[in-house]
């Protein structure tokens, strides 16, 4: 019998030739990551150990972005900690505020997760990764605190669910319907516990960013991460970021998988998730007349240049709804500056959008655009949980940037298409 | 370790976002967290809650975040155990690591209501609602984590691992931080 990619993965870091679905083993780490959320605890966790350093400086990176640019004093603190941490042990992928970004844009754009990698996070969308061909997963932060310690972290190897996508998208639909589509199919446990395999055609034909985004959302199915193969497309985004060697696995044609799922991408609309699970998936075509307050695009999920680029597609020469307040936040400094470049923050600007610098912010309910109580919000984000973005009794919409965009436009959930026929300027009802 | 107290009991999919929400996450302190825990879901669960109380929940406990503040929190305001049809995974790795009780139990999930009282054997994995008599058996840990249990969560357990090592752990090495 082969094994999976993951499978593969796990063993090479546990210096055995394989390992099987139950097996509870140790592996060493390629890469450490936490948070201004959560690497404060660890990093208190991390002195009662009674060690005198760190098992590897190079290995950890501390991303301040969840509260930052910090929003109140306690905040302040959390990212206080961090750096004194990272002074102190000398960790110098620690990312100030000006140079940082969303942690699972930034780490993978820095070049500090390869193919090959085994990652640990302390943040649930460290599973972002695996479109590298990366095994990674998100932890807490005690975990993070040992892994700082020992280099190494246990794990009970993974059953694989196998998703085999075909057939071509259409207009407007990109890796966050698929997404979004096959969690409304399979649940938010559906994947429990399990490696979720992304392949097929269709993902061969998608750029970084959306296999990024579908990785991304693993968790949301329950997962513990979400993996693809490298191709070319793969390479051409790590060859120039890379600073050292990485293996390239894939899974066997033999290898065993607890389920394999065939979903005919041609037949996928726009995908919007309702409140209060993401598993409550409709195409847009059934959504009806949702009015919205609020439209957000940005987070790990969707904040990246190509993201911005299906938003100012559909935001060139239009105005945002007067009813509504579009937030858009690129989610890493480089990123801010490609859309700069590219002439896309002004038509952001000028369709009378708020331009964040990057931070998690609203995803999170925690600044930058909280919603208040009634409210309903369309976001690009990727959790639409009670209370999620503000208020526990606002609302959160989970929908890709194009429906977003066009979202904010019309003042209600829609797509692209519906403006079509409209003159730019927006619905002045 | 035998517990026992009241049962509050909650849905499937029982997120950390309402365990504690992200705006009380700007600090890491425990008793902080605690006054919060579970405001989303049930205002006035910290009311409510006495040391040894019991939270019974459906499938996918502690989905969503990675947030350790959501174990730290419910460990914090006094209750000795979760008992759940299942369990999200990093909730379920979070509660081990910090020595939160945690018990899989689908059958004690389903018959166990609100307000019963109830007693855990946290060790065996009996479960017994004193209302009704019945007594339920949750799965046993894998011994790996038996271990680490025993040793008192994952820092105790590290902490063993780097004991053997003499001096400073620091190797002076280029990867050290000195």
């Amino acid at each position: 019998m082969g094994q999976t990619i993951t499978q593969k993965i796990l063993a090479a870091h546990c210096g055995r030739e394989r390992v099987e679905p139950g097996d509870l083993i140790t592996a060493k780490l390629d890469l450490v990551l936490g948070n201004d959320i959560t690497a404060p605890i660890a990093i208190r966790e991390f002195e009662q150990i009674g060690v005198d350093c760190v098992f590897d400086k190079d290995k950890i990176a501390l991303v301040p972005d969840h509260s930052t640019p910090a929003k109140d004093i306690k905040s302040a603190q959390q990212v206080k900690t961090m750096r004194d941490f990272a002074r102190k042990y000398g960790i110098a992928n620690f990312f100030e505020i000006g140079r940082v970004g969303i942690e699972h844009a930034l780490i993978p754009d820095q070049g500090l997760v390869l193919p090959g990698d085994a990652v640990i996070g302390a943040d649930s969308h460290t599973c972002t990764y695996g479109a590298l061909g990366a095994f990674s997963t998100g932890v807490g932060s005690t975990d993070m605190a040992a892994a700082m310690a020992l280099g190494e972290c246990w794990f009970r190897v993974p059953e694989s669910i196998k998703f085999v996508y075909y057939g071509k998208l259409g207009r407007w639909v990109g890796g966050k319907d698929l997404i979004l589509y096959t969690i409304g199919k399979i649940g938010v446990d559906g994947a429990l516990y399990c490696a979720m395999e992304f392949a097929g055609e269709a993902i061969e034909n998608l750029s970084m960013a959306d296999r990024f985004t579908m990785c991304n959302m693993a968790i949301e199915a329950g997962g513990k991460n979400g993996i693809m193969h490298v191709d070319e497309t793969t390479l051409a985004y790590v060859k120039p970021r890379a600073k050292r060697d990485f293996k390239i696995y894939a899974s066997d044609p033999d290898a065993d998988y607890k389920d394999t799922i065939e979903i005919d991408c041609s037949k996928i609309e726009p995908q919007i998730s309702f409140p209060h699970l993401v598993e409550n998936s409709r195409p847009l075509s059934e959504v009806g007349e949702i009015r919205i307050d609020q439209s957000v695009i940005g987070s790990c999920t969707n904040g990246r240049i190509e993201d911005l680029r299906v938003a100012a597609q559909v935001l060139t020469g239009r105005k945002v709804h007067p009813d509504v307040r579009l937030i858009l936040l690129p989610a890493t400094q480089e990123i801010y500056m490609q859309a700069l470049r590219e002439g896309l923050l002004e038509i952001f600007v000028e369709a009378g959008a708020a331009v964040s610098t990057p931070t998690c912010g609203p995803c999170l309910g925690g600044h930058m655009g909280c919603l208040a109580e009634g409210e309903r919000a369309v976001a690009t984000t990727n959790r639409n949980f009670v209370g999620r973005m503000g208020h526990p009794k606002s609302e959160v919409y989970l929908a890709g940037p194009a429906v977003a965009a066009a979202s904010a436009v019309l003042g209600r959930i829609g797509g692209p298409d519906d403006l079509d026929g409209r003159k730019p300027g927006g619905d002045r009802r | 370790m035998r517990m026992k107290g009241r049962a509050f009991k909650y849905g499937d999919n029982v997120d950390t976002d309402v365990i504690i929400p992200a705006r009380y996450l700007n600090t890491s302190d425990p008793a902080e967290l605690a006054a919060h825990c579970m405001e989303d879901i049930d205002a006035d669960f910290v009311k409510n809650v006495r040391a040894g109380d019991v939270i019974v929940g459906g499938e996918n406990f502690g989905c969503g975040s990675s947030r350790e503040h959501a174990p730290i929190a419910i460990k914090t305001s006094g209750v000795s155990c979760v008992v759940a049809k299942s369990f999200a995974r990093i909730f379920y790795r979070n509660s081990i690591n910090i020595g939160l009780p945690i018990l899989e139990c689908p059958e004690a999930a389903d018959a166990i209501k609100t307000g019963d009282e109830v007693e855990v054997d946290t060790a065996s994995g009996k479960i017994v609602n004193l209302n009704t008599g019945l007594s339920f058996q949750a799965r046993p840990f894998p011994e790996f984590m038996q271990r680490l249990i025993a040793a008192g969560g994952l820092i105790a357990y590290a902490r063993e691992r780097v004991k053997g090592r003499t001096g400073p752990t620091c190797d002076g090495s280029p990867r050290c931080c000195k």
